[in-house]
Parts: structure tokens; C-alpha cells; sequence
């Protein structure tokens, strides 16, 4: 059954399908971080998708295309942000609404442009690292965005555990009541962990939709972002336990196509229903393994903050 | 400058306004949307809010239909409001409307061609059983290992979305169907159908049920012990557990009693207007009840307004799409914005808006 | 049973005089219900692509309309009902799973002309069926495919197990192992119509398994871009649409669906009178499936082949599915010479002999 699937290029797809997803858990991390929920992850996902696939056509480049994707998303991000912050809504709330406002607002935008076909972002050139024999083909063979997104979750580590700026927002996102004692700025720290979230969102999107793709239909995402909100939850809040949760959400994804192209004799639909179950399970297990799990949810997380004087 | 101030206490005035406001900023949020999309916005908020109701042409027919889809709304959505007042977010009403209607087929399918008069009454109460079941999921999953429910009752879609095509194309299948997936036509059997009770006013069981509903979620809030737990819970959740409130208890009814009313939801409209279990059968009213919930702002006789408006603005955005040519996206967006209004101008009803005076040094 | 008349009545008599009304009029207003967006480039695009070519070709003396994204069930009962309201002549409903709400409604308005796709059920008198026969297309592919795979592996991303599908995929086959014996065919389920993200990501798994040639039931651009990333080692084909955008890469040649022949054929003979109910399933002979413009990767000679087989089955005097052919279990089906009946065709559950794997229950 598993004779035919080659592991380096199995590891290489499943680096590829998980991109979007650990880009937009990373930026919806930072924005948890700082205590606030924000469901509308899908929303801005796809926003970046239809962003960046218009501004890669217009412009004919896919980098900047890449800019105009989390800039659509931060936009979109920033109603979310003015909302929760500044006008006290309900945080669950908003992110839905945002979701849909997000899916129409995409459709509508894209109407005109499905169908085409988006100028090519390139590989980036390794030379002789790509010849290696296995690591060659599974982890160097790829496209810049890929190694880009790996050192995205690597910086927003280095600054959360390292940097003032990420120990602010942690202490926001902590206790709010406290950290506004202290003088800072809670409702700015916010929107911008929000604004950043977008953007990331925005990326994640723009790489379905210039790379993976790579073209432009309504609905492209496909839940993408409800799978990133899973993981920022099972990786503990942990930037690096989000990469892990991207590959192996990915890798389940991408195994099952690879177990049906191999003429793997379990069901399909059982097949394709595992990434769900499994992601469930792995939640039940870093939600229940003795309280310490439970306890890396910042403790503001969801809550509006009001400062009264 | 503006500046918000906490009010002392909710104003009631804008508690009950501000859902006007919301729709009213809608319509010119929205008017201008469609003069963007080249439409006349006039025309297009007419044909969305007015036409449906009134229109001469064909309001007799369309007016019916908004209790058929208003119904499911309805009914969903007090079951969330429930638990949403109570912080306990069941965003998979979906997932359990599926497997609502699902067990309810199954029940009813697995009896044929048998005719009894019990045959739908059975089906409904086993369609109230798999929603719930669906539901316990969540719920035993967070009172014994702590996991949040929001992610496993929404992975639970998706969940269910392939059960539910596994049924269609297999279990379940039209054995003489010609080979394609989908059930039998449920509401072509009359031992099992759930037709229209009184001709032309489109009131199916569903729709009786979601009236009893609401008023069963009045009493409940109002009278019941359990509707004030739920609101002390959602409000002070410290002072709930120093009432001896327990958290789990709540968790496990609430959660049990929106997946049940899903689970209604979904076996009547499989019996009724959906007719039959197919692939595409699920289109979305988990997800539009949460709209409703808190465009009804979590208060049953809200959501009863609140679940019309909204079958009112799918309903008009259909003949929009059809008479004006409007692309179904920009529905969608209507519908989002019209919760983004409510939701800020909810603010009102807690927030004075102040000119802040400069302070003297 | 009391709404279904009481409902009929009501109808019949608004379905009268506005049918009649519309009878009167000069324009005849043809309708249609699709179930995606016009914009997804496939099957919703290449029926749209028909009903502008009704408007051009018969300009004043014929109008047209339409609703996108129209989900199946009761939501697609309520889109036909208002059509019918508003002075649809004829409609075309283009999805499989409008079956039963185009009976439904056909019935309550007699006068209105009711064509559906890919069904089955004609139980009025009003109502036609019309399909196309994909399979002749798949035929050049497979002996295409057999010809210029160098790995031997081919690929074809399926949709949903429907007799259409497996139809489709044996076609492919049978003749793609016609010209090479050594071929194998690797089979994924996408289970979905149209899902750019997921048929990449299938295309990529058959790729990753060594498919130089990949065919899809599914109706996006997506496998397609997912072959030119290999830069020239795998070659595809358009599905439902030309995929022009992709010849200058892996498309080497493509199944266009065109409907506009058809199209314009019922709406003629509803204006001069000559119109009768049909159940069409006409092919590449009616000009309903074409193929699309081989290119040059393709050698000549197996071009020329290829075109060959194509004027065979338009002119009638080759039909893909000829004896002698196997089940997949071995048992006999068409003896040698025969021609596969219609019937067989279109309840078809199985595999020919040579494919491994199963259809998904």
C-alpha cells in the first residue's frame, strides 16, 4: 500500500500544502497572544488570496502581488480591529461576520478575474543543495515563499521570548487591567497585533492563490483558516508547535490524495475525513495533558478591553 | 474629540433600536455597494426588502417561503442564543443539523415502504437524538479534557459533511435512483413527508416547531431556574460559581439543547422543503443562525424577527440576482455587513458617546 | 396530499395567465438555473456560453435570463417557482440535483417548457432531459493518453461515482489500453465538481506517483497548472472548456462542452411551434461534445489517428464502446462486435477489465 509513495516528494508536497495554513496560524498567534479572538481568519485569508492574485496580474509581479495580498487582509483586519477595540463588539461575533463579509467581498472583487492564469513566482535557485539525495528533492527544491513562511514562525519566536516588543505583548494579552496600569498602550498594541495578523492572514491566502493554485475561484480557501485557528490552539500558543501542526495537518492532507493515487485499498472518504478526526484528537490531547496545556491560553484571551480612565 | 463612557446601566431604548439603526445604516452601506456594481440601489434594496413582500407579481408565493426559511433559522438559533449567553460557543450547529437530518432519513429509510402513522413522529425524535449526540461530542470533550468547543464542533462540519456524502452515495442511496447519490425523496412519501399544513402559508412542522421554540426559549430565560443560571454564567461567571452553578451541567445542556433543536432543524427540512439527502444538502444555516442569534441580540422574540429578516434578505437577494443581474457574492457581503452594523451599533447600548472636554493640567 | 392540490390549483391558474400572457408576447424568454458561478471557467461557464449564444443568434425575438450559485433542494424549487412567475418560457435547469424541483414545478405550470440536465425523470409532459455523450470525448483522450504517456501511468482525477463518471473513466481507459497494453490507470476521488486547491493538490499526489498524463472529471484549470509546473514532462487535458490558456504547456488537447446547438434547436422549435418533449443525449455527431484543437506536442501521426476516431463516432460507424469487453471481475459484458445499449451505459457501476481499485461505495 505505502510501496509506491516516495517519502522525499510526499515531505516535499506536504511543505508546500501546509504554507498557507502555518502562515495564517502564525499571524493569528501573535494577535491571540495579545488577547484577542479573532474568528474571522477565513475572511482574511481569502481577502489575501483575491488581493494578491489582482495586484500579481495588474502589476505582472508576483512579489508584489504577495504585498498586495497582506495589505487587502490587514484592511480587512483593521474593520475587525476598529470593532473589537474601539467600538467594544463582541469578539466571536465580529470574527464571523468578518468570515462573511470576507467570502462576499472576495467573490465580488474576483468576478472578473477567474480563470486567469497569474505570472509564476520562481523556485528559488539552491544550486548544489538540490542534488542531494533525499533532502535535495524533499526540502530544497522549493519556492522562496516556503522558506520564507519557515522564517516568519522563526522571527515571531525570536520576539516573543526575546524582545521588549514581545514581552509587551504578552504582558497584554496576560492582564489587560495591569498592563494599561503600567502605561501602555493596550488598544494600540492590539490593533497592530490584529493588523498583523492580517497581513499574515493575507500571505497565507495570497500563496494559494498565486502559488499552490495557482488561480483565482470564489471559496478557494476552502476552511483553510478554521484549520490555522485549530492549530494556533493545539501548538499551545507556541510558534513552533505551529509549524509542527501546519506539516502534519498538511502532511495527513496530502497522504490521503497520495494513499488514493497509490490505489490504497482504505476508503476514500474515511480518507479524507482524517485530518479533521485527527486534528481533534491531538486538540483533546494538548487540552487535557494535566492543566499545563491549559494554562498557555493567554488569560485575556477574548475579552474587550476598556480603559475607564 | 469623541469618547466613549460606560453608561451606568444598559439603555433600553437603544437596546430595542439599535437593531433598526443597524439595518437602516445597512441599506445605505449596502445602496452604495450595488451603485458600485452598476445598479440602481434603490431598486436593488426595493427588490431585496420590499418586493419579497409586497410586490404584486408574485408576493404570494414569496411570502410563504420566508417562514420556510426562516424556520431552520429560527429554530437553530434560539438553541445557540442559549449558549452563547452563557460564553459556551457552539459554532458547529451545522455539523449537527446534518447529523439530525441523517439519523432522521436513516430512521424513516430503514422502515420502508412500511406505512404507520408513527413513522414521523419516530423520525423526528431520532433526528433530535443525532443532533445531539453530534452535539455531546463537544460537550464531553470540554467538560472532561478541557478542549475548546469552538474548534471541535466547527472540525465536526467538515466532519459531517463527509458522512453526510457518505450516506448519500452509499447507506442511504436511492436504490432506484439509477446509480447517482441521494436518498429517496423524503417529502414524496407520505408516511415520512412533512408537508405544508395549512395550503399556500408554507407552515411545515418545522415552522410550528421553531414558534414552539421560541416561546419554550422565553419561558426558559424568563421563568425557569436554568435560563437565570445561564444568564448569571454569561455575566458573572465568578458569582455563578459561588451560586453553585455548575459549569459542566451548564455546558452539557446547553450545548445538548442547541443540538437537539439543530437536529429538528435538519430531520424537518429533510422531510420538507430539502426533500431528500444529497451531497449538497447542508447550505449554510448553522452558520446564518449565528447571525440571527445575535441580530435577535440572544432574546427569542428577537431572533424571531431577527430569523424573518434574515430569510427576508435571502429571499430578496435571489430575485435580486434574478432581476437585477446582482452576483450572488454581493448578498453575501450584504448579509455580512448587516452584522457588522449590528454589532457596532450594539455599542450604543452600553457607550454614551461624549465630546471629551481638554483636561486642565 | 390537500397542499399538493390545493397549491397546483393556485399555480395553474397564475401559471395560466402568465404563461398565456407570456405566450402573447413577441419575445420568448428563456431561463436558466446554474449551479455554480458563471465565472468557474467549466461546466456553469460552458452552459452560460449556450444561452448567450440563443441571444445572438436569435437577438430581439428572444430573451434570456438567469440565476448563478442556486442551490439544489428547496431553495432551487423556489428559484423555478418565481421564474415560472415571471414569464420563463422555457427553462433549463443545468445540474443533476435539480431533478426533483424541476418535476415539481414543472407540474404546477404546464404551459412552461422544462429542460433538465443529465437526469432521468420526465414525469410531466412539459419536461425533457438532455445530456451529452462526455464518454466519445474521453475515447480520443485515452488513445491519445496511451500514445504519448512514456511512464505508462495516466491519471484521472474523478468527481463523484456516478455512472457518468465511471463512464467517463473507462472510456479513457479502454482505449488508451487499446494502443498500449503495458498502461496503467491511477484513479483519484476528489469528491467534488470544482475545487481548484483540491484537484491541484490530486493532480500533484498522481504526479508524485510517477502519471505523465493526467485527465480530470473535475472542471477547473487547476490539474493543468499543476502539469506545467513540471515544465513539459506531464501533459493534460481541458475539461468542459477549452483551457486555451494552457496550450502553449501540458494541454494537448481538451473536451469542450457546447451546449449551444442544443440550446438553440429547443428554443427554435419552441418558437415555431415544433417543440416536443426529448431526452436527448446527443455527442460529438450533434456537436454537443468537441474536441478541442490538438497541438503540436502531440505527433502527427497520432494527431491524425485521433481525428480519425473522432469522425468515426460523429459519423456513427465507430462507437468507444465495442465488444468484446470484460467486467473488471472478469465477467463478460459486450461480446465481440457489439455496441454497448444506452441503458448499460447510463446505470453503468463498474470498472472494465485491467483498471485495480474499486469504485467508492
Amino acid at each position: 500500500m505505502f510501496g509506491s509513495i516516495d517519502p522525499a516528494l510526499l515531505i516535499a508536497a506536504l511543505m508546500v500544502n501546509s504554507v498557507p495554513v502555518m502562515l495564517a496560524a502564525t499571524g493569528e498567534l501573535v494577535v491571540e497572544k495579545s488577547g484577542v479572538l479573532n474568528l474571522g481568519v477565513e475572511g482574511m485569508m481569502i481577502m489575501g488570496a483575491i488581493c494578491g492574485f489582482v495586484t500579481a496580474v495588474v502589476t505582472g509581479n508576483p512579489y508584489l502581488g504577495f504585498v498586495g495580498g497582506a495589505l487587502g487582509a490587514a484592511a480587512l483586519a483593521a474593520v475587525f480591529g476598529v470593532l473589537t477595540q474601539v467600538l467594544q463588539t463582541n469578539q466571536v461575533a465580529t470574527g464571523l461576520a468578518l468570515t462573511l463579509f470576507g467570502l462576499g467581498l472576495s467573490s465580488l472583487i474576483g468576478q472578473s478575474y477567474v480563470g486567469i492564469r497569474p505570472p509564476a513566482t520562481g523556485d528559488l535557485p539552491l544550486g548544489p543543495l538540490a542534488d542531494i539525495p533525499f533532502l535535495g528533492v524533499a526540502v530544497f527544491g522549493h519556492d522562496w515563499m516556503i522558506y520564507g513562511s519557515i522564517l516568519i514562525v522563526a522571527a515571531v519566536w525570536w520576539v516573543l521570548k526575546y524582545s521588549r516588543m514581545g514581552l509587551i505583548l504578552r504582558a497584554v494579552g496576560e492582564s489587560h487591567e495591569a498592563a494599561h496600569a503600567l502605561g501602555y498602550k493596550v488598544t494600540r498594541i492590539r490593533m497592530l497585533a490584529v493588523l498583523f495578523g492580517g497581513a499574515m492572514a493575507g500571505l497565507g491566502g495570497a500563496y494559494i492563490s498565486l502559488v499552490r493554485v495557482p488561480q483565482w475561484t470564489d471559496g478557494i480557501t476552502a476552511g483553510a483558516g478554521w484549520i490555522a485557528l485549530a492549530i494556533v490552539v493545539f501548538a499551545s500558543w507556541k510558534p513552533w508547535r505551529v509549524l509542527a501542526g501546519a506539516y502534519l495537518f498538511g502532511g495527513i492532507s496530502v497522504l490521503q490524495l497520495n494513499l488514493q493515487a497509490a490505489g490504497s485499498a482504505i476508503p476514500v472518504e474515511y480518507l479524507s475525513m482524517a485530518p479533521y478526526l485527527i486534528t481533534i484528537l491531538v486538540l483533546v490531547i494538548m487540552s487535557s495533558g494535566r492543566g499545563k496545556a491549559a494554562l498557555a491560553a493567554p488569560a485575556c484571551l477574548g475579552q474587550n478591553f476598556h480603559a475607564s480612565r | 474629540m469623541l469618547r466613549l463612557e460606560r453608561r451606568p446601566s444598559p439603555s433600553v431604548f437603544w437596546e430595542r433600536a439599535s437593531p433598526f439603526l443597524a439595518v437602516a445604516l445597512t441599506m445605505v452601506a449596502g445602496g452604495i455597494m450595488f451603485w458600485i456594481l452598476g445598479k440602481n440601489p434603490f431598486e436593488a434594496i426595493r427588490t431585496i426588502f420590499w418586493d419579497p413582500l409586497f410586490n404584486a407579481q408574485f408576493a404570494s408565493y414569496s411570502r410563504p417561503q420566508l417562514l420556510v426559511k426562516a424556520a431552520p433559522l429560527i429554530l437553530i438559533a434560539i438553541g445557540l442564543s442559549l449558549g452563547f449567553r452563557a460564553g459556551i460557543w457552539n459554532i458547529g450547529a451545522e455539523g449537527q443539523y446534518i447529523m439530525g437530518a441523517i439519523f432522521g432519513a436513516a430512521a424513516g429509510l430503514a422502515v420502508y415502504p412500511v406505512e404507520s402513522r408513527l413513522i414521523f413522529p419516530v423520525m423526528i425524535v431520532v433526528g433530535a437524538l443525532g443532533g445531539f449526540l453530534w452535539a455531546m461530542i463537544p460537550a464531553l470533550l470540554k467538560t472532561v479534557f478541557r478542549t475548546n468547543e469552538i474548534l471541535v464542533s466547527l472540525l465536526l462540519v467538515y466532519v459531517a459533511q463527509n458522512i453526510l456524502a457518505m450516506m448519500a452515495l452509499g447507506e442511504l442511496r436511492n436504490p432506484e435512483g439509477g446509480g447517482f447519490p441521494g436518498s429517496r425523496n423524503l417529502s414524496q412519501i407520505p408516511a415520512m413527508a412533512n408537508p405544508e399544513l395549512i395550503a399556500g402559508t408554507g407552515m411545515h412542522w418545522g415552522v410550528v416547531a421553531a414558534f414552539m421554540a421560541v416561546i419554550a426559549g422565553y419561558i426558559l430565560l424568563q421563568r425557569h431556574i436554568l435560563g437565570f443560571q445561564i444568564k448569571l454564567a454569561g455575566q458573572a461567571p465568578r458569582a455563578a460559581r459561588f451560586a453553585g452553578v455548575s459549569p459542566a451541567r451548564l455546558v452539557v445542556l446547553c450545548l445538548g439543547i442547541s443540538g437537539v433543536l439543530a437536529g429538528l432543524a435538519g430531520v424537518f427540512e429533510v422531510t420538507g422543503p430539502a426533500g431528500q439527502i444529497s451531497i449538497d444538502f447542508n447550505v449554510g444555516y448553522g452558520f446564518t443562525a449565528i447571525i440571527v442569534a445575535f441580530l435577535g441580540r440572544l432574546n427569542p422574540v428577537g431572533i424571531l424577527f431577527a430569523g424573518l429578516l434574515m430569510a427576508l434578505t435571502y429571499i430578496g437577494g435571489e430575485l435580486a440576482q434574478f432581476m437585477l443581474g446582482l452576483p450572488s457574492a454581493a448578498i453575501q457581503a450584504f448579509q455580512g455587513m448587516l452584522l457588522f452594523f449590528l454589532l457596532g451599533t450594539d455599542l450604543l447600548t452600553n457607550f454614551r458617546i461624549r465630546l471629551a472636554k481638554r483636561k486642565v493640567a | 396530499m390537500k397542499r399538493r392540490t390545493l397549491l397546483a390549483t393556485a399555480a395553474l391558474g397564475l401559471g395560466l395567465t402568465f404563461g398565456g400572457a407570456a405566450m402573447a408576447q413577441d419575445k420568448t424568454k428563456a431561463c436558466f438555473v446554474y449551479v455554480g458561478p458563471i465565472g468557474d471557467g467549466g461546466w456553469t461557464f460552458q452552459h452560460h456560453e449556450g444561452a448567450l449564444a440563443l441571444q445572438e443568434a436569435y437577438g430581439d425575438k428572444v430573451e434570456i435570463a438567469w440565476q448563478e450559485n442556486v442551490p439544489e433542494g428547496a431553495d432551487a424549487e423556489r428559484v423555478l417557482t418565481q421564474m415560472a412567475l415571471s414569464g420563463c418560457n422555457i427553462i433549463f435547469t443545468t445540474s443533476f440535483g435539480y431533478m426533483d424541483a424541476t418535476n415539481a414545478v414543472a407540474a404546477k405550470f404546464p404551459d412552461i417548457k422544462f429542460e433538465h440536465a443529465t437526469g432521468y425523470k420526465r414525469d410531466h409532459a412539459n419536461v425533457s432531459t438532455y445530456n451529452a455523450r462526455f464518454y466519445e470525448g474521453r475515447a480520443v483522450q485515452g488513445h491519445i493518453a496511451g500514445k504519448m504517456t512514456k511512464s505508462n501511468k495516466i491519471g484521472y482525477i474523478a468527481s463523484f461515482p456516478i455512472p457518468e463518471v465511471v463512464m467517463g473513466i473507462n472510456a479513457f481507459y479502454l482505449h488508451a489500453k487499446k494502443v498500449n497494453p503495458a498502461v496503467e490507470l491511477s484513479v483519484v476521488w476528489a469528491f467534488t465538481w470544482f475545487d481548484p486547491a483540491k484537484e491541484a493538490d490530486a493532480a500533484k499526489a498522481l504526479i508524485d506517483q510517477g502519471v505523465d498524463v493526467i485527465a480530470s472529471h473535475t472542471d477547473s484549470t487547476a490539474p493543468l497548472a499543476e502539469a506545467a509546473k513540471t515544465n513539459g514532462a506531464v501533459i493534460g487535458f481541458g475539461q468542459a472548456s477549452d483551457m486555451a490558456a494552457y496550450k502553449d504547456g501540458p494541454r494537448v488537447s481538451s473536451i469542450i462542452d457546447n451546449w449551444a446547438p442544443y440550446y438553440v434547436k429547443r428554443v427554435g422549435a419552441l418558437m415555431d411551434g415544433t417543440y416536443a418533449q426529448a431526452d436527448a443525449w446527443e455527442g460529438i455527431a450533434g456537436g454537443e461534445v468537441e474536441i478541442g484543437e490538438i497541438t503540436d506536442l502531440v505527433p502527427a501521426e497520432v494527431k491524425a489517428e485521433a481525428e480519425a476516431m473522432r469522425d468515426a463516432i460523429a459519423a456513427g460507424t465507430y462507437h468507444p464502446f465495442t465488444g468484446p469487453i470484460n467486467k473488471q471481475d472478469g465477467s463478460p459484458w459486450l461480446a465481440e462486435g457489439a455496441v454497448a445499449p444506452d441503458g448499460d451505459l447510463l446505470g453503468m457501476s463498474f470498472y472494465v477489465e485491467g483498471i485495480t481499485g474499486e469504485i467508492p461505495q
